[in-house]
Parts: C-alpha cells; sequence; structure tokens
C-alpha cells in the first residue's frame, strides 16, 4: 500500500494530464448517460486534488522536474512544474471540477441525449491538453497540447443547439489551427537556431544568439499565435461567436481556462524563454502589446454595452478582461504581472460564475417548445423581472457583475488593485486612468442587466418561471462565493500570484509589493 | 538565393499561398484547404531543417567514423504534426459537411446573411 502511495506521489506530474486522457475513451466506451459523468466527475476531481497537492510540494519544496517515461531532458520529455504552472494548473482543474457537476442538467437541455458520452470525452481531453499546456516543460509539447485542447474545444463548442454553433465552431478552426501553427512555425525557428526544445535550456542559449534574425522571427511567430488562441483584440475575431453559441456550460469552461492558459504560454515565452532582455529591452514587445490591451480593454466594455444578448455581452467582457490580464504583463513591472496573473485566476472565477448564472437561466427559459426562439433565450428582455422569480441566480448575477467592475471587497478590486499600481510603478499614469475608464464602462454593460433584472416588469406569459435547480445554482454559488472570499481575504490568490510573477521576472524580485 | 535555400523559399511560397486561401476565399472548405497548404509549408521547413549536408539516414552505422548523419528530432516531431493536421482536417470537413446540412451553402458571406437572419428572428422572439 505505502508502496502504491510513493508511486502516486511520485508520478502527481503526469496523473493530472494522464488521468483525463485516459478517462476520455473510457467515457465512449461507457456510453450510458450518467455513467460516463460519474467518470468525468471522478477523474476532475481527482486531478483537481492531484494539483492542489502538487501546488503545495512546490511552494514548500520549490519547482519539481518530471522525467517521462524515466528518460532525461536532453532526449526525454520533461514535465516542469513552478510557482507559475502550479497556479493555473489548480484554477483550471478547479473550474473543470466545478464546472463538471452543473453539466448534466445544462447538457439534458442543450445537447441531444445521445451526445452527452462524447461531449464529456471531448470535455476531458480539452482538460488534458490545457493541464498539459500548463505542465509541459518544452516547447513541442506546449503546441502539441495546445492543438489537442484546441481540437476538443471546436467540437465541444459545435454541440451548442443553434445551428449557429457550427458555423462558429468552424470559424474558431479555421483561425484557432492558424494560431497553433504559427506557435509550432516559432517552436521550429528556435530549434532551428539553439539545438533545443526544452523551455530551460532555450531560456539558458537564446542569450547567446541574441539578435539573430531568426530568434526575432520566432518571437514574433510565439506572439501571434499565442495572441490568437487570447484573443487578444485585433484577433478576437473568434470569440463572441464561439461563447455565445457553444453550450452554456462549455462557455464557462473555456472562458474561465481556455484563454487563460493561451496567457499563461505568452508569459511563459515572453518573460522565461526569451526573458526580458530579449523580449522587451531589445525587441520592446510592450510597445505592440500594450497598446493593444489598451484598446481590447475598452473596445470590449464599449461593445459589451451595446449588445442586446447577455451571454454575448459578457463574451465581450471577456475580451476586456483579456486586456487587463495583458495590460498586466506589458508594463513589466512586479505589480503589473502579480495583477495579470492574479487577474487570470480572478477572472476565471467570476465569469465562470457569470456563465454558469446565464446557464440557469437558459435552463429555464431555453425549453425545446420555443423552437427557434431558443436563441434568444439569453436576450436581455427575456430576464425581464426575474429577480422575483429567479432570486438566487439574479443575485450570482449581480455579484459576478460587481466584481467584473471592480467594487471593493470582490476580486476585481484586488486585481485591478495590482494593475494600477503596476502602472504607476511603471511611469504610466494614462495607462491606470484607462484601466479606471474602462471600469467605468463595465458599471454601464453591468448596470443594463441590474436594471431588467430588479426594475423591469416579467412579461405576464412567464409567470411560472422557477429557481434553477441547485444542481446548477450551486456551482454558480461556489464560484461567486469563492469571488467573494479571495476578493475579502487576499492572501493565499495574490502570494501565489506574485511568487509566479518573482518566477517569470526574477531581476526585479525584491522590487514591489 | 543558391541552391541550398531553395526549400526555404518553397517554404515561404507555400506558407503565403496558404495564407491567401484563409484570408481571400469566402468558401469554407477552401479556407480549410488553405490552413492545410499553411500547415505542410511548416512541415516542410522542420524536414529541411532538419537535413544536415552530406548527411545519411540516422541509422547508427557500426565501426564507420566521421559518418555524418542527418538530424532525426525534426522528422520525428513531424510525425506527430502530421497527425495534428490530419485531425484538425478531417474535423473541419466532418463540420463544413454540418454546416452545408445546416446553412445550404459553404460560402462564408451567405452563412453571415444567413446569421444575421437567425438573429433577427430571435431578437422579435426574444423581444416577444
Amino acid at each position: 500500500m505505502s508502496h502504491l502511495i510513493s508511486i502516486v506521489t511520485e508520478n502527481l506530474p503526469m496523473l493530472q494530464v494522464v488521468l483525463p486522457m485516459l478517462a476520455a475513451p473510457l467515457c465512449v466506451v461507457v456510453h450510458h448517460r450518467r455513467a460516463t459523468w460519474w467518470v468525468a466527475l471522478v477523474v476532475t476531481w481527482a486531478s483537481f486534488a492531484n494539483s492542489v497537492a502538487l501546488a503545495r510540494k512546490v511552494y514548500l519544496e520549490g519547482p519539481l522536474s518530471y522525467f517521462v517515461g524515466g528518460w532525461e531532458p536532453p532526449w526525454g520529455i520533461e514535465l516542469r512544474i513552478d510557482e507559475l504552472n502550479a497556479f493555473v494548473l489548480c484554477l483550471v482543474s478547479a473550474i473543470c471540477a466545478v464546472v463538471l457537476i452543473a453539466a448534466p442538467r445544462s447538457f439534458d437541455q442543450e445537447v441531444e441525449s445521445d451526445r452527452h458520452h462524447l461531449a464529456y470525452a471531448a470535455f476531458l481531453l480539452c482538460m488534458t491538453g490545457l493541464m498539459g499546456i500548463a505542465s509541459a516543460g518544452d516547447a513541442f509539447n506546449v503546441f502539441v497540447f495546445l492543438e489537442i485542447s484546441s481540437l476538443s474545444s471546436y467540437g465541444l463548442i459545435a454541440l451548442g443547439p443553434s445551428r449557429r454553433a457550427l458555423s462558429s465552431a468552424l470559424r474558431y478552426l479555421i483561425v484557432g489551427t492558424l494560431g497553433g501553427t504559427f506557435i509550432l512555425l516559432g517552436v521550429g525557428l528556435l530549434y532551428m537556431s539553439t539545438g533545443t526544445l526544452n523551455l530551460v535550456d532555450l531560456q539558458q542559449r537564446i542569450p547567446a544568439s541574441d539578435g539573430h534574425r531568426t530568434i526575432v522571427v520566432a518571437m514574433v511567430c510565439v506572439v501571434v499565435g499565442a495572441c490568437i488562441k487570447l484573443a487578444l483584440v485585433p484577433l478576437h475575431g473568434w470569440l463572441p461567436d464561439a461563447y455565445t453559441f457553444a453550450p452554456s456550460v462549455v462557455t464557462a469552461f473555456l472562458a474561465a481556462t481556455a484563454t487563460k492558459v493561451a496567457f499563461y504560454v505568452l508569459a511563459r515565452f515572453l518573460f522565461s524563454v526569451f526573458g526580458v532582455a530579449s523580449s522587451i529591452d531589445r525587441f520592446h514587445v510592450d510597445w505592440v502589446l500594450l497598446p493593444l490591451a489598451l484598446v481590447a480593454m475598452v473596445y470590449g466594455a464599449a461593445a459589451a454595452i451595446f449588445e442586446r444578448d447577455v451571454k454575448r455581452m459578457l463574451a465581450y467582457s471577456s475580451l476586456s478582461q483579456i486586456g487587463y490580464m495583458v495590460v498586466g504583463l506589458a508594463l513589466v513591472t512586479k505589480s503589473g504581472l502579480t495583477g495579470g496573473i492574479v487577474h487570470l485566476v480572478n477572472h476565471g472565477l467570476m465569469k465562470c460564475g457569470l456563465f454558469l448564472a446565464i446557464a440557469c437561466v437558459v435552463l429555464r427559459f431555453g425549453s425545446p417548445h420555443l423552437g427557434v426562439q431558443r436563441l434568444g433565450s439569453t436576450h436581455l428582455d427575456r430576464l425581464r423581472g426575474l429577480g422575483r422569480s429567479m432570486p438566487w441566480t439574479s443575485a450570482a448575477f449581480v455579484l459576478g457583475g460587481l466584481s467584473m467592475i471592480g467594487v471593493p471587497a470582490t476580486v476585481g478590486f484586488v486585481s485591478k488593485w495590482y494593475l494600477v499600481l503596476g502602472a504607476f510603478e511603471a511611469g504610466k499614469w494614462w495607462v491606470a486612468a484607462l484601466i479606471l475608464f474602462s471600469s467605468a464602462l463595465a458599471i454601464a454593460y453591468v448596470w443594463k442587466v441590474v436594471e431588467v433584472l430588479y426594475f423591469a416588469d416579467p412579461p405576464r406569459r412567464e409567470d411560472e418561471v422557477g429557481e434553477a435547480p441547485w444542481w446548477v445554482l450551486g456551482p454558480t454559488w461556489v464560484l461567486v462565493g469563492a469571488s467573494l472570499v479571495f476578493g475579502v481575504w487576499t492572501a493565499p490568490t495574490v502570494r501565489m500570484a506574485s511568487a509566479a510573477a518573482e518566477v517569470l521576472l526574477p531581476a526585479l524580485a525584491g522590487a514591489g509589493p | 538565393m543558391g541552391p541550398g535555400l531553395y526549400n526555404y523559399w518553397m517554404v515561404i511560397v507555400l506558407m503565403m499561398t496558404g495564407l491567401y486561401v484563409v484570408l481571400a476565399r469566402p468558401n469554407l472548405v477552401k479556407k480549410i484547404m488553405g490552413v492545410t497548404i499553411f500547415q505542410m509549408s511548416v512541415i516542410m521547413l522542420y524536414i529541411t531543417l532538419g537535413k544536415v549536408a552530406g548527411g545519411t539516414a540516422p541509422i547508427l552505422i557500426e565501426g564507420a567514423e566521421d559518418v555524418a548523419y542527418s538530424n532525426p528530432v525534426p522528422h520525428v516531431l513531424m510525425l506527430t504534426a502530421i497527425v495534428v493536421g490530419i485531425a484538425t482536417t478531417a474535423l473541419g470537413l466532418a463540420l463544413a459537411i454540418r454546416v452545408y446540412e445546416e446553412f445550404g451553402t459553404l460560402e462564408d458571406d451567405e452563412i453571415r446573411d444567413a446569421e444575421i437572419a437567425d438573429a433577427m428572428a430571435a431578437e422579435a422572439g426574444g423581444a416577444d
């Protein structure tokens, strides 16, 4: 028995990737609707426990290296877990575990019943990919896992109830594959000029060939590829449609994880692999990323104000929040980066909560007898007076919205605090001003929903609408609750984020908070 | 442009062809093909950079010294990338079939028109 335990603890970095991967075909074989859900649920919670255990180990003992199959790095594949990955891994597995609880009820309504097992299989594969990206220690495996997660997410989006899910998924596939291939191209060029794929080796060898044009092109390719997956503003075209038409639970899952992991890839390559000396000091990637991020921040929030469909409104708000994260990265200060990384988790929690609240609404309104009108089930007018008939859902939405604005005692405030601090540290007060301006825009779109929920009269025909089942409402409140808890008790997330920022910016360690 | 760079030039030609098709053609199947061509160009780049001038196949020859071997690593990587590429193309074409079943067309602009019509219907339904 103790032998078994030691095998498990030694292989923790691999298990969290392998477990969902093995469970995915199992789901297809099992086929039964509820049984596959139980398989997926057990596996995601096991992975979550695994990442928490791993994170604890990393904080106590420092970064971990794991050699797949016992082969050492120059030949074998390395998984490397440091403070940054551990944080991202915890977020991804936590979101997977919580979202999956809400999945069966929501799938029952939105996904055809003979496809549930496939949906869970794709969900687990997507999780495999995301966990893999976050733990991979070499550049090529980042690409492979990225494609695993992308391919399964196209499938998940295409499961959406309207026909537009199909066209959105196909457009996302075309753009997303270009993004993935750009990363592959960048990795190839890196291998060409350094002769290694291992991220740590790359980090050591790149300064030697600093300024070599191949390295510059590689950097451009990786940044473009990562920004496509991240949906940074000029490359965001796929996101609003994909989020709007995917099944509600899938949207909640992808919004909280996929773009966050892409942000991780961007940060890891710019700061760890290329290094600040090369990416920022020499080639000024921040001069490109900062303006784009600021445009994203304002454009996303402004577009959200004019949107009449709540799900799409939240998708645009995601664009804006992605802008915040990239601003944190492009400021290149300790506080800014801490803000960006803490916002990665904070935004994951609150946006996932909001999308699950929308899932509750859809569950009540989008019943199949509405036919074509199912499409409009997240239209703002459908939410009229819902504050009375669905008090818990509405309250969750309001709290999530407050967090989106950045009201004190919510997680949104914590991340914006560090971002503004970072902006002043970098001497860019106008960045801070724009952050506040974009938050003011967030008030406008959140208020628009609050007004409809609480101050509009409900249409008489839908008086009989009741509260959503606790299977969906529970996870929503777990996430909204987490966004309040970590808004007040900021120590754990901020400490993890600043440890992660120190990994990325070792030269600046000591400065900042 | 020496003969040694011929492959790299072809990589660039293929890459630009692929990107052009994706950006300029409204037909979704053509877009998928454009993506595939783009992926193939990157695969060709990897294959090319594994080649060592005068190198032979990377199978250890017992007793022989001073033999130059080609680098097998990029080739092995591309086995994975080819699998990824096939999976992507297959999924893309499968989705294209479903899109054609639902929309009756594969032209992106016509699909957009149909989507706008859907959105208007939903707006009307949502507003009751």
